[in-house]
């Protein structure tokens, strides 16, 4: 055992740190445009200093980094307050995703815009019927000279306003078992047969859509990994979502969680041994994410798989974020609830974590059915 | 990086499981506690294999490995609720070995090391020590006070027998006549001691959930084994959300103690609290899901639970570890912002 990093992680470490000091990201504007134009130009500065996309191949344009370099990649960031990259569907899914089952005009049509940001993805799985139950996906994908038309209807799509591509999943054959009849394309998102509607979120800003397809089409050089083969694409897709983001966004519940641990010790709060006990615990679940998202990096790496512990990260690290931003609010008072307050901002986006990229509940099945051998109903 | 058990600490973890699980199956567990007595033959094993001086330096007869080799074992001496005076043992020589003068170390740690003389350790309240474990065969007892901690011998105690619910293990209350305070680093010894427990706790919280899902998979009602419910398995992904979660707080405190001693007061404060608040959640976890059946004494789940709240409430509790926690931050970002400003 030794958490100590190797010399050619410090390395790596030391010249991401060098550079993000003379490059520093600079705060992100509130405002929903201009933070879009300041994350995309941030991406592009990130690409220009080689900085984008570490976890790729280097015959792709990546560093190839290694998963404790990734990890390292997302903490040093989050330390740098740099924000989320805009293009993290592309980054962290559709390239890999690319990477695997494209051929070779795919992957050299679409990585490189990937890695530059000049081409934003979004991700068209999730539909009003097919969420937790992603196998129901109904949009209907009809075979016609050339390609395909599409029809349907995809939900909570983050990114879709701005997104020049999409990876839609679709039934291209009704007939066909449910986990056989999908597809995998890669939609152009510039038609006029896509609508993208705003979905009002519970924070009151625009980050998810709804997303109308009327005959959209798709040429069939535009399918990834052929015909009927989807569920097993769209599987690649979902195993991507780790990728060493969660390092990233525990520094960040670390951040808000060491901000209000120093506003309770400016305002002389620690001395109340409940709001010491109350802080303490939540340290202790911020640095039990951190730990056990080491532990699985380690077990990935020497055996290829996660282990145990793996499946368990995004599922901590949802509830300790809320837990962090709940007791903040409850700390601070009532002025935490201002409009403006970055902490109700941080409570009611919060909700989310628990929800998006599986839910709570799907993965306690997962941990039950896979890491536990236990039975399943269904 | 590699936060794993590297192939000589995974060969001592697996030689303590293999050992622990052909001599210390569930009924000898309880044919000696309820005998109120230890395996001695167990012990004599584990003497022999060096565990208790196994993080005791060569100088004084000692293995001289580190903590996160103590841990290993420990974990497993937890997992197989051994009847044995090891816990306590290993406990007391981490404070002595830390907390003790070159004197006091010389003096206290040869016999510890080869199992000559047991030792074992408790906390002092309002002047009186805690009841002691395995405090009628030691030879060494050590006492802690706040931050402070002092050593005797059995000579200059008193011991009265003391009738815990935990019966995997012996108490005493002891009362002191001629301790003597430890004189060196006493805290760091209290530390490393705290992540000790925790890895006994890790391996009690590992324990209680394996026996459940063996459990939820084999008992059936409304047709089904039990396991395939999901107010039954979602408690099952819980329990191992807290063990794994205990776990890796424990190896980063073990590995801590060794690499970076600056880090062990959070860390081995992480340790514990998380640690003892999964093996007692865990084990009672246990009890309910089993059912009634949980809640007999047959079943043998009140040995986990009982051993967890017992390893839970030695040293210092989980909440004060939590404010513990809570203080080093906040020191942690006044040096931070300090640094800033300056």
């Amino acid at each position: 055992m030794d958490l100590g990093l190797t010399a050619s992680e410090l390395a790596f470490r030391d010249e991401l740190r060098d550079w993000l000091r003379q490059s520093p990201p600079g705060p992100t504007p509130l405002e929903e445009r201009a933070s879009f134009d300041h994350r995309r130009a941030w991406d592009q500065r990130l690409h220009a200093g080689g900085w984008a996309g570490v976890h790729w191949p280097v015959e792709y344009g990546g560093r190839g980094a290694t998963l404790v370099e990734s990890a390292i990649y997302n903490e040093e960031l989050a330390r740098a307050a740099a924000p989320p990259p805009v293009n993290v569907i592309g980054l962290t899914l559709a390239g890999p995703t690319i990477m695997t089952h494209g051929d070779e005009a795919q992957r050299a049509r679409f990585l490189p815009p990937i890695l530059s940001a000049e081409e934003i993805w979004c991700q068209g799985f999730s539909e009003p019927g097919a969420g937790s139950d992603l196998a129901a996906v109904a949009t209907r994908a009809h075979q016609v000279d050339g390609g395909w038309r599409i029809t349907g209807q995809k939900v909570w799509t983050s990114f879709a306003h701005d997104a020049q591509w999409c990876l839609l999943l679709a039934r291209s054959d009704p007939d066909a078992p449910r986990h056989k009849g999908l597809t995998y394309f890669l939609l152009d998102m510039a038609q006029d047969a896509v609508q993208v509607r705003p979905l009002r979120t519970i924070s009151d800003t625009h980050e998810l859509n709804e997303v109308f397809l009327e005959d959209a089409f798709v040429p069939d050089a535009h399918v990834l990994g052929g015909v009927g083969n989807g569920w097993r694409v769209a599987m690649t897709t979902l195993g991507n979502e780790r990728s060493g983001l969660v390092f990233g966004k525990s520094f960040q519940a670390r951040i808000l969680l060491d901000r209000l641990t120093a506003l309770a010790d400016e305002r002389g709060l620690l001395e109340d041994a409940n709001v010491a006990t109350r802080l303490g615990e939540l340290h202790i679940r911020v640095e039990a994410v951190r730990l056990t998202a080491y532990r699985n990096v380690t077990s990935e790496m020497q055996s290829g798989q996660p282990g145990p512990e793996g499946s368990i990260i995004k599922w901590i690290w949802s509830e300790t974020d809320q837990a962090i931003t709940e007791y903040a609010v409850q700390l601070l008072g009532i002025e935490a609830l201002d409009r403006d307050s970055p902490w109700a901002f941080e409570l009611l986006r919060a909700r989310g974590d628990t929800i998006e990229s599986g839910t709570t509940e799907i993965i306690k099945n997962i941990v039950a059915e896979q890491v536990l051998g236990l039975p399943r109903l269904r | 990086m590699q936060f794993a058990f590297n192939e000589d600490q995974r060969e001592i973890q697996r030689t303590a499981r293999e050992l622990l699980g052909r001599r210390a199956p569930l009924e000898r567990v309880r044919a000696a506690a309820e005998a109120g007595a230890y395996d001695e033959r167990l012990w004599d094993e584990m003497v022999a294999l060096g565990w208790p001086g196994l993080a005791i330096g060569e100088r004084h007869g000692g293995v001289g490995l580190g903590l996160v080799e103590l841990v290993a074992v420990v974990e497993q001496v937890g997992y197989a609720l051994a009847p044995s005076p090891l816990l306590a043992d290993v406990c007391a020589a981490l404070v002595i070995a830390s907390g003790g003068s070159p004197a006091q170390q010389a003096r206290w740690l040869p016999g510890i090391a080869t199992g000559e003389l047991t030792a074992t350790i408790a906390t002092v309240r309002h002047g009186a020590a805690a009841p002691m474990p395995d405090a009628d065969r030691a030879g060494a007892l050590v006492f802690v006070d706040g931050d402070r901690a002092s050593i005797s011998s059995a000579a200059a105690v008193e011991r009265d027998a003391w009738a815990s619910v935990d019966l995997t293990r012996r108490y005493a209350r002891v009362r002191r006549a001629a301790d003597e305070p430890l004189e060196s680093d006493v805290a760091t010894g209290l530390q490393r001691a705290e992540v000790a427990l925790a890895a006994e706790l890790t391996g009690l919280a590992q324990r209680a959930l394996d026996v459940t899902v063996a459990y939820v998979k084999d008992r059936k009602q409304f047709a089904h084994p039990i396991g395939a419910f999901q107010g039954v398995s979602h408690r099952c992904a819980e329990m191992l959300a807290l063990t794994e979660t205990a776990r890796s707080a424990t190896y980063f405190a073990a590995w801590t103690a060794d690499a970076d001693p600056e880090g062990l007061a959070a860390a081995s404060s992480m340790a514990k609290a998380s640690a003892g608040d999964a093996a007692r959640r865990v084990a009672g976890m246990a009890i309910q899901a089993h059912g009634g059946i949980g809640f007999t004494w047959e079943a043998g789940l009140h040995w986990i639970f009982k051993r967890a709240h017992a390893d839970a409430a030695q040293l210092t509790d989980a909440d004060e570890h939590r404010r513990r926690v809570a203080r080093l931050a906040a020191q942690r970002l006044r040096a931070a912002s300090t640094q800033v400003a300056a």
